[in-house]
């Protein structure tokens, strides 16, 4: 029983963790004969509540309902272990610790709620959500693909669409970081 | 009851998303500063997994549990849109510091506010919609 609570609650090495995502592509393979990815789910629910007429909305979207349940299932994990137990986050790098010590970032749980939260909704921080919301929708199916399709199922099938698109992935990411993120915070 | 199997699916993969922090800001503001080994150990290593998976997948012709044959295709390979909009959607996972899985994990998790760019990420998707046929693919 320590074991099982541990092994859920204190934090895991990546070579445990990294592992068991990757088991996500076999389990969907070989349960439901789907391929991995989340983001087609924003086009999924973009057309089936008929948001647009565009033909971008207009296909076999029934197909893609599993994805919403899936993304269902995603989010009860974020309640299960976060509101229903306490789970714990391993400690970040030295390095890391001192960038948010001096930014006056305090390191609390998963999300910097004493930055981003809604009386900041209209300041710089409301904006990065604003913008950086609305690249990941435009960005991940411009790419037709984000981290879980592209980056774990693609680059898992040696996909040449997946190669491109993760270099991609983090040269958006380190130039936002660098050029953005670390102006405004 | 056949979408209780994607619900189950969908826990055990945000499960395991939280295990390995990737649903972390912190985490995520460190990746890009390459200042931890952690989350690039973290997508290698599911990566190997994946791959190794499909290899034993093709490799020894398994099918379904239910003996559906499976066929495994890549994505069409888009240079310019999977170049230009890996860059973009990048940029989103660096300001947000949370890519798409991980929103909703944060929504689980009772970080409210994260409705913001989930609803951002809904009109971008619209908004590609729209104007897809304008942009280099």
């Amino acid at each position: 029983m320590d074991f099982l609570i541990d092994f859920f609650l204190k934090p895991m090495p990546w070579y445990y963790s990294g592992p068991l995502i990757g088991l996500t592509v076999p389990l969907l393979i070989l349960t439901s004969n789907k391929q991995f990815g989340v983001s087609s789910s924003l086009r999924y629910v973009c057309s089936a509540l008929k948001l647009s007429n565009k033909s971008y909305f207009k296909y076999n979207f029934k197909e893609q309902q599993w994805t919403l349940w899936f993304v269902l299932g995603i989010m009860l994990s974020g309640i299960v272990l976060f509101q229903l137990t306490k789970i714990e986050m391993g400690e970040l790098s030295t390095n890391a610790n001192q960038y948010f010590f001096e930014k006056e970032i305090e390191v609390e749980g998963i999300f910097p709620l004493s930055i981003f939260n809604w009386s900041n909704l209209l300041s710089e921080y409301g904006l990065l959500l604003l913008m950086g919301g609305f690249f990941i929708g435009f960005g991940s199916r411009y790419a037709d693909g984000c981290t879980s399709g592209h980056a774990i199922m693609g680059l898992s099938l040696f996909s040449k669409a997946s190669l491109v698109s993760v270099f991609g992935f983090f040269i958006g990411g380190v130039v936002g970081t660098f050029l953005i993120l670390n102006y405004i915070l | 009851m056949k979408n209780i199997k994607y619900i189950l699916l969908g826990f055990y993969f945000g499960v395991v998303l939280v295990k390995s922090e990737a649903i972390s800001w912190y985490r995520i503001v460190e990746m890009f500063h390459f200042q931890s080994f952690h989350l690039f150990g973290v997508i290698g290593s599911a990566v190997v997994t994946g791959i190794i998976s499909v290899l034993i997948i093709k490799g020894v012709h398994l099918t379904t549990i239910k003996d559906e044959p499976i066929d495994l295709k890549p994505k069409p390979f888009l240079p310019k849109a999977n170049f230009f909009g890996g860059i973009l959607f990048g940029l989103g996972w660096a300001l947000v510091g949370a890519c798409t899985a991980p929103l909703f994990v944060h929504l689980g998790a009772g970080n409210y506010i994260i409705i913001i760019p989930i609803l951002a990420a809904f009109l971008g998707t619209l908004v590609y919609g729209i104007v897809k046929e304008k942009l280099p693919h």
